[in-house]
């Protein structure tokens, strides 16, 4: 009879494959390189040309840009939401006076480029000014940013109604007939079943249109409103300092990157339930 | 050679002569504004917007092909199992799709010029030189359309099952090849409509390049507007060119969704 007395000693494990220098990793490599070298160098020119003068002079102006920038964005989404409301049944509508008209505007707003739609309002109204002075409306209409306003709430709440369309038609059939059967009226149906799922689905679509009024806000410095691209273009033009344009590019990604993660975190917090 | 290339130049400005839908013998402008301020000639406005048009068109299809292809290798370097590309597609994607177009513009615009300046200036040549805002326009809105393309090819990709990689290596295929005849047509049919709503937002881009003074048809109907002092009229002509661009992309983009998925239809 045998009996096992001793164990036999733990073996090191088999030694780990050398990983390959496959060219993508040396692609992969390179890639990271050129991005280190960019950011070393921006990083260089700027401390290089480093002008304490410049930065004191201009930096409050890029805070006060910064500063139009999120109000004209902030305050057009609002307004943009509430008009986007009343569109979006509109174009849902059976009626087709109602859904027609909705159809062709919100066409019309996300088919034309958003510069195109600001000079239209800010140069080609301007042409009106006889009639609009004679309705008491030129004062609104002389001003740069009102005319910017006015384009991006227009503008945004074609794309937010169609963002709230899409997303009240994904609520599946079920969801009407169960609150029917229930005996809830319709009005109580839309606002505690409907729309709280509907807004769920609208929530990243709705982050997407926040960074890109973000992102299109910068073309107002074209008419003249000293937004945080404005203030950059005045910065440059005095300066001819190429460095002008990386701050604001600094910037816009704190801005668009700082609205992204903020975002996700939200959308996480609020579909907590649907986590299986 | 040269003589060669100016007629072929001369054929093509001809043909384009010939089809353009303003201005031409068939063109909207000849029959039907007459001798007003659109009329096209010397006393109208309707050829400068002709060649507007033009341009606009063509910048978004000289930088579709650009963005597209850059867009493939941004989207294969971020499933890669290499950690450092993904690193740097990642950072590639973070950084085009969080600045301004407008900026990018600028950016690319101006750092252009001061880098073919210090370049040339390195090998002695001193004299000012400016960058082809058409170029520049092309190479700011297709990084930008890469890096958005990126994102919808990555999820189209990932929409494909492993199978259809590994019947493809079965099969005999070598990785080129299984991506050339197996996983690329499928890639479209799926990334197509992604890839409509992107065109769509590079032909509205194609505006801002008119601020870098490119004479596309938002500065040419500018000219006009300022000259003749029609603003509303001009940029409402703008506005409606615009649309008749994505109204004709849209039944472009639905004979093209035909096509790739007649395979389906059949079933």
């Amino acid at each position: 009879m045998s009996v096992v007395s001793t164990l036999l000693p733990p073996q090191a494990p088999p030694p780990v494959p050398a990983r390959p220098y496959t060219l993508s990793r040396f692609i992969g490599s390179a890639a990271l390189g050129i991005w280190l070298a960019l950011a070393v160098g921006i990083f260089l020119t700027v401390v290089g040309g480093w002008d304490q003068a410049k930065f004191s002079r201009y930096a409050p102006n890029y805070l006060s840009g910064l500063g139009v920038t999120l109000l004209l964005v902030a305050i057009s989404i609002t307004l943009g939401g509430i008009v986007s409301l009343p569109l979006a049944f509109a174009r849902m509508s059976k009626n087709k006076f109602l859904s027609w008209p909705a159809y062709a505007y919100v066409y019309f707003f996300r088919g034309t480029p958003l510069l195109t739609q600001l000079f239209l309002v800010y140069y080609g109204l301007g042409s009106f000014s006889a009639e609009l002075k004679a309705m008491g409306l030129w004062g609104f209409f002389r001003d740069a940013w009102n005319c910017a306003l006015l384009t991006f709430t227009l503008n945004t709440a074609a794309y937010q109604a169609e963002i709230l369309r899409g997303a009240i038609e994904s609520v599946p059939r079920g969801q009407h007939e169960g609150a029917a059967s229930l005996g809830l009226p319709e009005r109580v149906t839309f606002f505690k079943i409907i729309l709280p799922q509907a807004l769920i689905v609208a929530l990243r679509p709705y982050g997407n249109e926040i960074i890109l009024m973000i992102k299109g806000s910068a073309i107002v410095s074209i008419v003249t409103v000293f937004d945080l691209m404005g203030e950059t273009r005045r910065a440059f033009s005095r300066t001819f300092d190429y460095q002008t344009y990386l701050w604001a590019a600094l910037l816009y990604l704190l801005i668009v990157e700082l609205m992204r993660n903020v975002w996700a975190w939200l959308e996480a917090r609020l579909t907590r339930h649907l986590k299986r | 050679m040269s003589g060669f290339f100016s007629a072929i130049a001369e054929a093509v400005s001809a043909f384009l002569g010939f089809v353009d839908p303003l201005c031409g013998p068939a063109g909207v402008f000849r029959w039907f504004a007459g001798d007003t301020l659109l009329s096209c000639g010397d006393t109208g406005w309707g050829d400068e917007i002709a060649v507007g048009f033009l341009v606009t068109a063509s910048l978004a299809v000289a930088t579709l092909p650009l963005g597209l292809i850059i867009g493939f290798f941004i989207a294969l370097a971020k499933q890669s199992q290499e950690r450092s590309l993904r690193l740097a597609a990642d950072i590639y994607t973070t950084i085009f799709r969080g600045l301004p177009e407008l900026l990018t513009l600028f950016i690319v615009y101006y750092g252009l010029q001061i880098l073919v300046q210090n370049l040339l200036s390195a090998f002695g040549y001193d004299q000012a030189v400016e960058i082809n805002a058409f170029v520049a326009g092309m190479i700011a809105l297709g990084v930008v359309f890469s890096a958005y393309c990126s994102e919808v090819l990555l999820s189209a990709f990932r929409a494909i099952p492993r199978g259809q990689y590994e019947a493809g290596y079965a099969l005999g295929l070598h990785h080129g090849r299984t991506m050339g005849l197996i996983i690329v047509p499928q890639l479209v049919r799926i990334a197509l409509p992604g890839l409509g709503n992107l065109w769509m937002a590079l032909l509205k881009d194609t505006a801002l390049v008119s601020v870098v003074g490119l004479s596309d048809i938002l500065r040419q109907t500018g000219i006009a507007a300022r000259v003749t002092k029609e603003a509303f009229l001009f940029y409402a002509i703008a506005c409606i060119l615009f649309l008749v661009l994505a109204f004709l992309s849209s039944i472009v983009f639905a004979m093209i969704e035909a096509r790739v998925q007649r395979s389906e239809v059949r079933r």
